[in-house]
């Protein structure tokens, strides 16, 4: 992290899905603003930004973190992974082909931060149940899908997992 | 001609299959495109200044301090937007003669403010950041007024005014009667009457409003972004109000992150933005933040009823009466519907013969309502099944006999109700078979053997209940939705619309209704909703309609673009119209595959050849619109039973299971409308249990993050059974019913009789909504001190 006099910007290097990217902000922006205006990454949305609604959700050396809540420069020397780097432009991970199959979003706008925290889940608890999935679904606002489907796609990608070589 | 070939397979039906959506892969990997994600050369960033008075003179506002902020570019105050509007204020939405004038939102406020959240002042500066820092440096001096906070302290003559320019605070009554209510009251064995409560709610999708606004002086033409359920709408207005034409103002409404009613309004910072974004020259967003969310984005659903019902000795209905107070908030944006369509849901499913009652709607300081999800039914519902809960309670009857007893029978179907729509169209019940679906859904949730779970519950020292309501919704309103589809020279078939995709899965139902008519499969589909340069016109996403409507447009343009297609073929393999068929990009002689020719073929001659003829006929363009108008509402029907469990030292409840019935007439896909019925009954159980956006007496908001104020979470939802009946629509031609809100009107309704059914020790009686814990331990408390039948809203 280097500190310009003039303008109190820092220069940061993170490190987002894998590449390391340079960016140039406030000392007050947030890792969710970064991630979106200077990285271009704008998968990770806000839905609150006051912590709440979990649509920002991001993995911090693989932990879930609010990325709303979060200073850019507090990300530096972490690895950061967004929605973006779960599967890029390659086949879609079993998570994210369950959720197409299963009907697991509408709008798709708390989506990204969701399928953040299920991964997580997944690769921490691969038979997560259903309790397990709706309680770590509990810190994600959804308007849209009453979670329903989210919890059922969460349980189809855990028996893909499940039965995958 | 030769026939040897196999007969053919007819292709597979599009219309009821669980396609898989054709919205998501791009969501999925994050490469969505919402409001907030456009990003322009130059751009610049809004932030409002709000009011936090409900009431108060704008004396001064000293905007030096923030035009010195870094970053700032320049502060916008009413008088600087009145240089480049036709008009300060936001038009009426729905314009009628009916209400007074001058009661719609100012674009920003000149020199009264009505609410908290208000925007008197915007900031335009070169990241949100260093607007916002901009906006916390205006200094607006106010002069704070009296404040009225309740609907019904706003009606009593003493009470402040909400705004000075108005007469009084009611902006209007009315009254809506049919039959002898006094002659059926004064013969009726029973009398009973309710006081009951809906609370004020948000619609809180979870991506809020945004706009981005880019104004070319060289063209004299905008462009727009916007986080909106009506494009068109929007067009229309900005053109209005910065006096530009039609045809200069491009909208174009990108992923939509929910919208839920909160976007079916044209708002006053969309018009700021957009005359900020001339002003200056620049492109400029604005991005609502939650905390704005809370204060300046609609609300619905505040009203007190003061009701009776008369029933004979069977506790059959024999009339409805009362009063109701409609909280509309310090503005009228778009009209009266939620009080309209609150007035006309009471009776419902249900044959009341006699009916009258008078609505006020009252003005208060707080942030204008028009309709969230559900738009008043679920007010009018929870009316309704609460008497009828108070009926059967008092006769000792069967909740659900009592139902029965009363409910517009299968047989009566098309059944006509003696009330209009605000439309001016009697209220017809076109098909359905009401007490089907209660009795299918109590046998699935063990109605029957409820009594004996509940009596072994209670020996355990359990509080269980069941409970169940009915709703009725009008869907699929007019006037018109528009379709072009058009299949080009590239194979490509596009469907153009003015109805709103906004998180419903809009786009797959619309391709599997043109794959279908056109004998492909939805891959072969690409469909544009919410851009203005696709189609001139559009109504957009509202009371359950697009669907009906605009998948009734896009069926018969595609069958005019089949039509079309084989005529064309006819000429070129000199066969009968009738002797062809459209099938995966081909059109064919039936039975005979290799006699055919492909649609791009038709497509590039239909585009015209410089010089020479089109073939005889058809006209130019392999292409059709339609804007299909109904001539009447396709009525949704829906039971919903749930079982709870109540902890009375608590006040907690918990659901136990929730099984719902819904008809929507033919399901275009089964998956998208089942997830559709999910969402709504999750808004319906936020609205029952949880969502409850409190004001103070002083109508300062005090729920204002989503920490206060609480939806529901995946912890709190039991998995939903939900089932289907489909008795087809004869109101339009695919023969179905709207879904998006239906859902959610039975939900608060259902829930309050089970926590009635739960509490039956205690006394207690639901009258009002949200049922949170601390007015339920109240109510539990003063049961157990006085074991009082009725309870009433506080």
């Amino acid at each position: 992290m280097t500190t310009s006099s003039e303008s109190n910007a820092l220069s940061l290097t993170l490190d987002v899905n894998g590449k390391a990217c340079e960016a140039t902000v406030e000392p007050r922006t947030t890792l969710a603003d970064c991630l979106r205006n200077e990285l271009h990454l704008t998968g990770t949305h806000l839905g609150c930004e006051h912590g709440v609604c979990g649509a920002c959700t991001v993995l911090v050396d693989g932990r879930t973190a609010r990325s709303c809540l979060m200073l850019a420069a507090q990300a530096e020397g972490c690895r950061v992974t967004t929605i973006e780097g779960l599967s890029g432009e390659g086949e879609l991970e079993p998570l994210q082909q369950a959720f197409w199959d299963r009907h697991g979003l509408q709008c798709g706008f708390c989506t990204p931060g969701v399928l953040m925290t299920l991964t997580e889940l997944l690769r921490d608890e691969p038979n997560a149940n259903e309790d397990a999935i709706r309680l770590a679904l509990s810190g994600h606002l959804c308007r849209c899908t009453g979670y329903q489907n989210i919890v059922a796609a969460a349980l189809s990608a855990v028996e893909c997992i499940r039965r995958r070589p | 001609m030769h026939s040897t070939a196999a007969v053919s397979e007819p292709p597979p039906r599009q219309i009821g299959a669980r396609a898989r959506r054709i919205e998501d892969p791009r969501l999925l990997r994050g490469r969505g495109r919402f409001v907030a994600d456009v990003e322009l050369p130059g751009l610049l960033h809004g932030a409002f200044v709000r009011s936090p008075h409900a009431h108060a003179l704008v004396r001064t506002i000293d905007v030096d301090d923030a035009l010195r902020t870094p970053g700032v570019v320049a502060v916008l105050t009413a008088r600087d937007l009145a240089r480049t509007l036709t008009t300060l204020r936001m038009p009426l939405g729905f314009p009628t003669s009916a209400l007074p004038p001058d009661i719609t939102p100012f674009v920003l406020a000149p020199e009264e403010v009505c609410f908290v959240g208000e925007a008197v002042a915007l900031v335009i500066a070169t990241s949100r950041y260093t607007a916002e820092d901009g906006a916390a440096a205006v200094f607006v001096d106010y002069e704070p007024l009296p404040a009225v906070a309740d609907c019904r302290d706003a009606l009593e003559p003493t009470s402040p005014k909400v705004r000075r320019e108005a007469a009084d605070n009611v902006l209007t009554k009315f009254n809506l009667s049919y039959g002898d209510c006094a002659d059926a009251f004064r013969h009726a064995a029973h009398v009973f009457r309710e006081e009951l409560h809906q609370h004020r709610g948000g619609a809180h999708p979870i991506e809020g409003r945004g706009i981005v606004a880019n104004f070319d002086a060289q063209a004299d033409a905008l462009s727009v972004w916007s986080s909106t359920q009506m494009s068109h709408e929007l067009q229309f207005t900005i053109a209005e109000m910065l006096g530009l034409s039609e045809q200069s103002v491009h909208v174009v409404a990108p992923d939509v992150g929910g919208g839920f009613g909160a976007k079916y309004l044209v708002y006053p910072e969309e018009v700021a933005i957009a005359a900020a974004s001339r002003l200056l020259g620049r492109p400029v967003k604005w991005i609502e933040d939650r905390a704005e969310h809370f204060v300046s984005a609609i609300q619905e659903r505040d009203q007190y009823w003061d009701v009776e019902i008369a029933a004979d000795a069977q506790g059959r209905i024999l009339g409805v009466r009362g009063r109701m107070i409609h909280d509309q908030g310090a503005y009228t944006p778009q009209g009266i519907n939620c009080a309209y369509n609150a007035a006309t849901a009471v009776t419902g499913p249900y044959v009341v013969p006699n009916y009258e009652l008078d609505v006020f709607v009252a003005q208060t300081n707080k942030v204008f309502t028009i309709p969230v999800r559900g738009a008043g039914y679920p007010e009018g519902t929870f009316t309704m099944e609460r008497l009828l809960d108070r009926v059967a309670h008092e006769l000792q009857l069967d909740r659900a006999l009592v139902r029965e007893r009363n409910l517009v029978p299968a047989s009566a179907m098309p059944y006509v109700k003696p009330l209009r729509n605000r439309a001016g169209h009697p209220i017809t019940l076109d098909s359905g078979d009401y007490l089907a679906c209660q009795q299918k859904v109590l046998e699935v949730i063990d109605y029957a053997g409820f009594a004996a779970r509940q009596r072994r519950a209670r020996e355990e020292g359990r509080h269980i209940g069941l409970g169940f309501a009915h709703a009725v919704k009008g869907t699929g309103r007019g006037p018109f939705e528009s379709a072009n589809v058009k299949i080009g020279p590239s194979g490509r078939i596009t469907v153009s619309t003015g109805a709103m995709a906004m998180g419903q899965g809009l786009a797959t139902a619309l391709a599997q209704i043109a794959a279908e008519a056109l004998g492909t499969d939805i891959d072969a589909i690409d469909v544009v909703s919410g851009d203005t340069a696709a189609i001139s016109m559009g109504i957009g996403g509202f009371a359950s309609r697009q669907t009906v409507t605009a998948g009734s447009s896009v069926l018969l343009a595609a069958r005019e673009v089949n039509e079309k297609a084989r005529k064309v073929a006819a000429q070129m393999l000199e066969v009968s119209v009738d002797d062809l068929v459209v099938r995966d990009g081909r059109v064919e002689v039936r039975g005979v595959p290799q006699m055919s020719v492909p649609l791009t073929r038709i497509a590039r001659l239909l585009r015209g050849i410089a010089g020479y003829d089109l073939p005889k006929g058809v006209g130019a363009g392999l292409e059709a619109t339609v804007f299909w108008e109904p001539e009447a509402m396709a009525y949704a029907n829906a039971f919903h039973a749930c079982e709870v469990e109540v902890d009375p030292a608590t006040g907690g409840v918990t659901l136990l299971r929730y099984v719902a019935m819904q008809d929507s007439g033919t399901l275009v896909n089964p998956s998208i409308v089942e997830g559709q019925v999910h969402g709504g009954i999750v808004h319906g159980i936020g609205n029952a249990l949880f969502e409850y956006m409190r004001y103070d007496d002083d109508a300062q908001p005090i729920s204002t993050t989503f920490a206060d104020y609480l939806l529901p979470t995946s912890t709190e939802i039991p998995h939903l059974e939900v089932l289907f009946m489909e008795s087809p629509s004869a109101t339009n031609p695919l023969g179905v019913k709207g879904v998006g809100e239906v859902g959610t009107i039975p939900v608060t309704s259902a829930v309050a009789s089970a926590v009635d059914d739960a509490l039956r020790d205690y006394g207690v009686r639901i009258a009002a909504v949200p049922i949170d814990p601390v007015r339920l331990v109240e109510l539990i408390d003063r049961g157990d001190r006085r074991r009082s039948p009725a309870q009433t809203a506080r």
